[in-house]
């Protein structure tokens, strides 16, 4: 039997809300059970994936070849997921025709749902100072956490836009950080260097990686739980990395 | 107490705005890390140790991930991983690599050790309620 058009065209569809979703930070078994119910949805052979963080490879068996796609660029964008995984619902529950949910993936593809950079910076410097109180600092460091947080989380964002290595920024961060805790101590605007270096590193904290490596290595993927716990750790070095270079120069 | 849980609110939704969990969702993700610091914290201080406190409250923030998830039909993470964050042993990881860069080896490896513990705590919490959720599905669906 030769594959019709709307074959392949449930298979773009396929790979393309999976790649949304994985680009993203979902997690690898909701990228493939994604996938699977969509190909379930349409009927057509049987769907087999291999999900790891930098690709997919996906194949509706013994209908068409298996196609692979290479996933270069990762960040986190929770509400891309949540809104891939809708359109994946519309999909399933029959409310979308595969042209129009292909459509509608592909503009959530482009499209950037992020917050404004300063509501970001906002938030980050915000959790920076509620953390120092989180972890039994005194108010009075309130104001310099949330300072260096915001200081932190700028240098963060402008580093990776300038250099492509996601852990030298996260280094120069933490680095960025350190100093201008141990600095306003200095001055005597902070009181404890330590809380206030806690408080503001947090932001940087790699959460998504280590919840979803847990997830990942409990529904037995085992690879991408691996990969993604290894980035976790990298990111927690080049963080720890960072405060003590501060450490060896006072 | 009080600035706890105020604190523990914004630091949370704040870290959900960074991870860019939709603005719906942020309140919940707010009140799930709240609930999970209380409970951290009412633990702590009531002398449990560090590690059951962590595996207790990372088990009930990811059940209340869950019924969030179920009820607004999202991913869970959305509601789990803001949520978590407190629970990171940052500051014992800090003061393990300030030990490290002091030369204090025998005390950092001991941080470290402890670090690494409370990062399992969280990883079991996780895994528990995983399996409790499994297993109410699989009752229902066979009584």
């Amino acid at each position: 039997m030769e594959p019709g058009k709307e074959t392949y065209e449930v298979m773009e569809l396929c790979l393309l809300a999976g790649k949304i979703m994985l680009q993203n930070g979902a997690e690898t078994y909701r990228v493939e059970d994604t996938m699977e119910r969509i190909a379930g949805y349409y009927n057509i052979g049987r769907p087999h994936s291999y999900v790891t963080p930098t690709g997919i490879i996906f194949s509706l068996d013994g209908v068409v070849p298996a196609k692979l796609i290479r996933i270069a660029n990762r960040n986190t964008d929770l509400h891309k997921v949540t809104a891939a995984n809708s359109i994946s619902r519309k999909i399933t529950n029959g409310e979308l025709t595969s042209k129009e949910a292909y459509k509608q993936l592909q503009e959530l593809e482009k499209q950037d749902l992020s917050y404004p950079f300063v509501i970001q910076l906002l938030a980050a410097s915000i959790s920076s100072g509620c953390f120092v109180i989180m972890f039994m600092g005194g108010w009075h460091d309130f104001l310099p956490a949330l300072l260096c947080g915001g200081l932190g989380f700028t240098c963060f964002v402008y580093i990776h836009k300038l250099v492509e290595v996601k852990f030298f920024a996260e280094f120069l961060a933490a680095f960025v950080i350190g100093l201008a805790a141990f600095s306003l101590k200095a001055w005597g605007a902070g009181h404890e260097a330590d809380k206030i270096i806690i408080g503001s590193v947090m932001p940087l904290v790699p959460g998504l990686l280590i919840t979803n490596a847990v997830r990942d290595l409990m529904s037995g993927h085992l690879v991408s739980g691996l990969s993604k716990g290894a980035d976790a750790f990298l990111t927690a070095s080049a963080i720890g990395t960072g405060i003590a270079v501060v450490f060896s120069i006072f | 107490m009080i600035g706890q849980l105020i604190t523990s609110f914004f630091a949370t939704a704040g870290i959900g705005i960074i991870f860019n969990i939709p603005k719906k969702a942020l309140v919940n993700c707010g009140i799930v890390g709240m609930v999970g610091w209380f409970i951290y914290v009412v633990l702590f201080e009531n002398h449990f140790d560090p590690v059951i406190a962590t595996l207790i409250s990372a088990f009930f923030i990811a059940i209340m991930s869950q019924y969030y998830a179920k009820k607004y039909k999202m991913p869970v993470i959305i509601f789990s991983v803001a949520g978590m964050i407190p629970l990171v042993p940052g500051g014992m990881a800090y003061y393990a690599m300030r030990k490290f860069v002091e030369n204090d080896y025998n005390e950092a490896l001991q941080l470290a050790a402890k670090a690494f513990m409370l990062s399992g705590a969280i990883a079991v919490g996780i895994i528990l309620s995983e399996v409790l959720n499994q297993t109410i599905k699989k009752i229902n669906k066979n009584p």
